[in-house]
């Protein structure tokens, strides 16, 4: 169960409610455990239980959530470091990059949280598997079957569309000038 | 652009194009040695990249979450009552 944090925090951004994120988890265990003959020794055991886990989400609780899926086009497309222009960036690389990376450590934790859940369910796993688990593209395609190149344009445009989200939290907060 | 392969240095645009494939190590090792060859001569893109890198400890480090009282043992428990269902009857022979 050392793997039981991680997943939970997982299925946290997954259902955004922490009674369906328990039964996720609960459910993600059950199943591993009937399953656990198919499951290969030495091979990713965690990337195997994201792999049920995320599974599971995708075919209970977003249909129970009747959240409609979102085409991956209707995601707004967001420039390259959207936010780090925004905190002065290249242009004013004089002062110092622990200006930008000060204001980044200002956000507090349920600001990041809200910005990651804030995004559209098959971006918000990507980033979240990427971003928050370290696994690479291909355990990611492998996680959540979808092609490599889909899994890579959900992860980039996803982590730019977070940073928009970040950047409108740090606006209402004066963290950021508009 | 050149059409001279490996002679010509990227430019800023161009890295800053492949910054998220750097960051995930998912570039082939003669990209890495052209970005970071452009890192070593543009602060500004090394910075840029600094920040991305940040944005992503970002959010390893603040997405954790305190596991909920009872879960562990709600969990051991369900998997104890499946153990038990499928264990059946003693061997009798």
């Amino acid at each position: 169960m050392e793997h039981m944090p991680a997943l939970y925090s997982a299925a946290l951004r997954m259902t955004r409610n922490s009674a369906d994120a328990e039964d996720l988890v609960q459910e993600t265990y059950l199943k591993a455990y009937r399953a656990f003959d198919t499951f290969q020794e030495g091979t990713n055991l965690k990337a195997w239980l994201y792999k049920i886990l995320t599974n599971s989400y995708i075919n209970s609780y977003r249909a129970r959530q009747r959240r409609p899926e979102q085409a991956d086009g209707d995601i707004e497309d967001v420039e390259e470091l959207y936010l780090y222009r925004r905190l002065g960036g290249l242009e004013a690389a004089a002062a110092g990059r622990s200006a930008e990376e000060e204001v980044l450590s200002r956000f507090t934790d349920e600001e990041v949280k809200a910005a990651l859940e804030s995004l559209p369910d098959q971006f918000r796993i990507a980033v979240l598997l990427a971003d928050v688990e370290g696994f690479s593209y291909q355990e990611i395609a492998d996680i959540t079957g979808v092609p490599i190149g889909t899994v890579m344009s959900r992860i980039h445009r996803g982590r730019r569309a977070l940073q928009k989200a970040l950047h409108d939290f740090g606006l209402e907060r004066g963290l950021v000038g508009a | 652009m050149s059409s001279q392969q490996g002679q010509e240095n990227m430019d800023c645009e161009e890295a800053i194009h492949r910054l998220y494939h750097f960051l995930d190590g998912e570039l082939t090792e003669e990209r890495r040695v052209e970005i970071r060859r452009h890192l070593d001569e543009c602060r500004p893109c090394l910075q840029a990249f600094d920040f991305e890198a940040e944005l992503r400890h970002l959010l390893a480090a603040r997405c954790r979450d305190h596991v909920p009282e009872g879960l562990r043992r709600r969990v051991a428990e369900a998997i104890d009552h499946e153990q038990r269902a499928a264990g059946g009857p003693p061997d009798r022979g």
